[in-house]
């Protein structure tokens, strides 16, 4: 415990992730950032996603292409029948005597030139990582009782008027504190569990799916995921989302937080401030 | 308050400079032989780990002639130029032999009629190309497995090399030569067949005319076209570039399942 000089409000540190939640998460870190960028090289090998078990070539539902305008070369993002010209970004990027037709540009992709095989490496090794990593959070997790306390809901966190003041406060950017700020609130708790449960176990899934070898092993998962270049796809969705909530995830690290946050996810401590008045809980307006 | 534009731009330049160390040492250690035998180690991992979950016999996926693709695509060579196999195409293939050799007991010498009447398979399949691409097609072949018991494979054989008709790089030490290997649970499997006809016709020369391996649980750049002889090797050490196929010199998995 510690106390603060000055009219600060009163913090209390209290230990909020077990050591094995703090090093499957950096792990977590370091995989997923080397597996979107290799995966990011492999994709673009053939800049373009197919719905079924095979490709059709001319009617990709996504495609980055280069293209030509004005006699200069551009890039061309095409999502269904939509073109967009992506010049720099998707379809044809780099500087100078850099510059080539390519879906992802050199700053997006390990490694930064065009590279199959070594993109394949990266993405194998770490794919690796990522599988033993997940299954030692999850096994050591459900033993440690940290998803059935901390990460799966309570009956009255779902009732549709407390999600949706947590919303309401979420969007104000007020954050917990006090007892609350102990606990994840409603959409903390979803938006991990989305991830934990349904989008990083999607990604293993639809990954085997595109593997010949394990397809004959398990052919159920080409009906589940409905065929080959489906798995591809929601590969690919599913990589787009688990960025989107890296995004969200960094943005509210830094509007509740930065160092707090990060001291939390690497020595396990962390400050949570009193509330004003905290002795009348029912004069603040979010008591409930 | 004055210093914030400022500290941004700190920021910024520090964000990208990071970015850029991050990818100059990722490349760096592509490129350091050390590291890329760590990240190299893990295809050992999947080898192993497929052989263990996959049974040996378990089949690929086969479809209906409604799934067959219209735009097969064709990739490496598809229409080589080398001077004895433009001489074989020239004559409809009619002289062409496919020579079984290496560690077998009776080495063989068989002609495209030969092979249509080993014991034969129809199958359609999809093709998953290294690229990520897939299309469907029907292939018509020749067993591998009974024409290698024809052969009579010596005890120390542990692989099959295909040796195939076309240059796809030009080199001075002609190892720009296809050629691909598989083992021998591969080289039994059911579904594993020296193909002389796609989609009820006979073989194309874009797709490997006049014979090429299906292996139907590995990708594309495994399914060795124009194949001219089959091999059986202890090990592939002295072929090439000695990893066991023109691919696999080039940096690719000689596990090709994933």
């Amino acid at each position: 415990m510690t106390h603060d000089k000055g009219a600060k409000p009163a913090k209390l540190l209290v230990y909020r992730h077990a050591g094995v939640t703090r090093a499957t998460h950096w792990i977590n870190v370091l995989a997923l950032s080397l597996l979107l960028m290799s995966g990011l090289q492999i994709f673009n090998a053939h800049p373009a996603l197919y719905w079924g078990a095979k490709s059709a070539f001319s009617h990709p539902w996504l495609a980055m292409v280069p293209g030509e305008k004005g006699g200069q070369p551009v890039g061309v993002t095409m999502v269904g029948s939509h073109q967009f010209e992506t010049t720099g970004l998707f379809g044809y990027s780099g500087h100078g005597d850099k510059a080539e037709p390519r879906g992802f540009p050199a700053w997006a992709t390990i490694p930064s030139y065009r590279d199959l095989a070594d993109g394949r490496r990266w993405h194998f090794f770490f794919a690796w990582l990522f599988v033993i990593n997940g299954l030692v959070y999850w096994a050591m997790s459900l033993i440690n009782r940290h998803i059935q306390r901390d990460l799966w809901p309570k009956g009255w966190q779902l009732q549709p008027a407390h999600v949706w003041r947590e919303i309401v406060t979420h969007a104000q950017l007020k954050f917990p504190k006090g007892e609350d700020a102990r606990t994840y609130n409603i959409l903390q708790k979803g938006a991990y569990l989305a991830v934990i449960v349904v989008l990083l176990p999607l990604m293993v899934a639809t990954g085997l799916t595109m593997s010949p070898g394990f397809d004959s092993a398990a052919p159920w998962l080409l009906d589940l995921f409905g065929g080959r270049q489906s798995a591809r796809s929601i590969h690919f969705i599913s990589a787009n989302l688990i960025v989107a909530f890296v995004v969200v995830h960094l943005a509210m690290v830094v509007a509740s937080g930065t160092w707090n946050n990060i001291r939390s996810m690497i020595t396990g401590k962390y400050a949570i401030e009193a509330e004003p008045g905290v002795a009348t809980p029912a004069a603040t307006g979010d008591a409930a | 308050m004055t210093h914030a534009p400022n500290r941004r731009r700190w920021l910024t330049a520090a964000g990208a400079s990071l970015a850029g160390l991050w990818l100059a040492a990722c490349d760096k250690l592509t490129e350091n032989p050390r590291s890329a035998a760590v990240l190299k180690s893990a295809e050992g991992l999947t080898r192993r780990a497929q052989r263990l979950v996959v049974d040996r016999k378990a089949l690929a996926r086969e479809f209906t002639p409604a799934d067959v693709s219209p735009d097969f695509k064709a990739n490496g060579s598809t229409n080589p130029d080398d001077p004895d196999y433009v001489a074989h195409a020239a004559k409809g293939f009619a002289d062409w032999r496919l020579v079984v050799d290496g560690l077998v007991e009776h080495p063989l010498s068989l002609s495209l009629d030969d092979l249509k009447k080993l014991p034969g398979r129809s199958q359609i399949t999809r093709h998953d190309c290294v690229e990520g691409w897939s299309s469907i097609g029907g292939w018509t072949g020749a067993r591998l497995g009974p024409l290698l018991d024809q052969a009579k494979l010596k005890p120390n054989a542990r692989y099959i090399v295909l040796h195939c008709a076309d240059t796809l790089e030009q080199t001075l030490d002609g190892t720009g030569q296809y050629y691909e290997s598989i083992d021998l649970i591969d080289a039994y499997h059911p579904q594993t067949i020296l193909a002389y006809a796609m989609n009820g016709q006979p073989l194309p020369i874009a797709h490997g005319a006049p014979l090429r391996l299906r292996v139907e649980r590995q990708l594309g750049y495994k399914q060795a076209k124009y194949v001219m002889r089959l091999e059986a090797v202890a090990d592939f050490a002295h072929i090439g570039r000695g990893n066991g196929g023109f691919w696999e010199d080039r940096g690719y998995e000689w596990y090709a399942g994933i």
